[in-house]
């Protein structure tokens, strides 16, 4: 850990770090560090591969936009783990996201979760933001100056991304009966990938305090949800927790289909830049 | 499916109630950036939102993703009240020949300083 923060140097407040800062750094994480900064990265990155499908069809292109943005967001947050977890292996981003078979993922399974219509696709949203929020906002104190840098970046990011998402889940359930009716059903096939978010995992004790114990953010998380859906005149749909097991590598049959997506171009033409 | 996507809608959306309301278009909104401390707003452009709140929102994405605010208008485009294009004449030629609209038109009186 005093190797990452003998790295520090080059963060300076006002000067965010950036994926080509941490690609030159020469301290590399220990490997539980990696492990997480993976983990991190990965649900940024399918998130933001999920999100990328809105564009060209969002209901209006103003919102096209937005949620264009915030998969842009994610994408960036996504570089910045993965560069910092590859320097343990010496691997790239590049080769993190594009060269890892689906097992070697470890994103959780709510990130992998269909689009659906735009009132689900909100719903997952809502779930995200109000996690990583809670989630980036304290690894801004992690003993680990790069994972606190990158949160710091992040975490402002985020903060925009649950009020985008919070807007809609109002104007959605107090709308129209249907825009409700649609905001209930993406509750309803998103809230079974909450639990999972939450999971302690023994990596998470091999971190010390360079992580954030999922644990520890269910309180904060379920309060800042309640509020939400409190307002919104909604409840929580009462459904059962899905069995999760993303940070194993054991995934939905959604990633792979992701994954093709996502991969497809960089495998075809292995080292292509444009 | 259409568009041959994977990893799109997988037969995921709500179940439809079959009604099938007509699509309202959002009103129309103005938008004004100011750059920077002590500049004006200035006109940036326009788009669409449901309402007042949305458009603030819509407004950072589409005219502040790259720096070049710290503060936002937004106004209903039906608020504004416009010269009339086809009044161009009336409104904006008088000045032509009028020099003496103009500081620079007058000579400087002797013994004013400071002028």
């Amino acid at each position: 850990m005093s190797e990452a923060n003998a790295s520090a140097t080059r963060i300076t407040p006002g000067n965010a770090l950036r994926p080509e800062d941490i690609a030159l750094q020469e301290a590399a994480p220990d490997h539980a560090v990696a492990q997480y900064a993976l983990w991190l990265g990965d649900d940024a990155l399918i998130l933001a591969q999920r999100l990328g499908w809105w564009i060209s069809r969002a209901p209006e292109l103003e919102e096209d936009v937005a949620l264009a943005n915030i998969a842009l967001d994610q994408i960036g947050h996504a570089r910045s783990f993965l560069t910092y977890a590859g320097r343990a292996w010496g691997r790239t981003e590049d080769d993190l996201a594009y060269f890892r078979r689906e097992p070697e993922f470890r994103s959780v399974h709510l990130v992998e979760q269909p689009n659906g219509d735009f009132a689900r696709t909100i719903a997952r949203q809502l779930i995200v933001a109000l996690y990583q929020w809670e989630l980036y906002s304290r690894l801004v104190h992690s003993t680990d100056a790069t994972l606190a840098a990158i949160a710091a970046k992040a975490v402002k990011e985020v903060d925009y991304h649950r009020d985008h998402s919070i807007q809609w889940v109002l104007r959605l359930a107090l709308g129209t009966d249907e825009s409700r009716r649609r905001m209930i059903a993406g509750l309803t096939l998103t809230g079974p990938y909450i639990d999972e978010l939450f999971t302690d995992y023994p990596l998470i004790d091999e971190l010390g305090d360079a992580g954030v114990r999922p644990s520890s953010l269910r309180a904060p998380f379920d309060a800042a949800l309640q509020a939400v859906l409190g307002e919104a005149e909604l409840e929580l749909p009462a459904v059962p927790g899905a069995v999760g097991g993303g940070r194993l590598g054991r995934h939905s049959e959604h990633l792979g289909y992701i994954l093709a997506e996502l991969q497809v171009l960089a495998r075809e033409h292995p080292g292509a830049s444009w | 499916m259409t568009g041959g996507s994977t990893t799109g809608d997988d037969g995921a959306t709500a179940p439809s109630s079959g009604l099938q309301e007509e699509r309202v278009a959002w009103p129309l909104w103005e938008v004004f950036v100011r750059s920077s401390r002590g500049l004006s707003h200035v006109h940036a452009g326009s788009l669409h939102a449901p309402d007042a709140e949305m458009a603030v929102r819509n407004a950072r994405d589409l005219y502040t993703r790259r720096n070049e605010g710290v503060s936002l208008w937004v106004v209903p485009a039906s608020s504004i009240i416009t010269s009339d294009p086809d009044a161009k004449d009336s409104f904006f030629e008088s000045p032509q020949g009028k020099d003496y609209r103009h500081a620079t038109y007058y000579t400087k009186s002797e013994g004013v300083k400071h002028l």
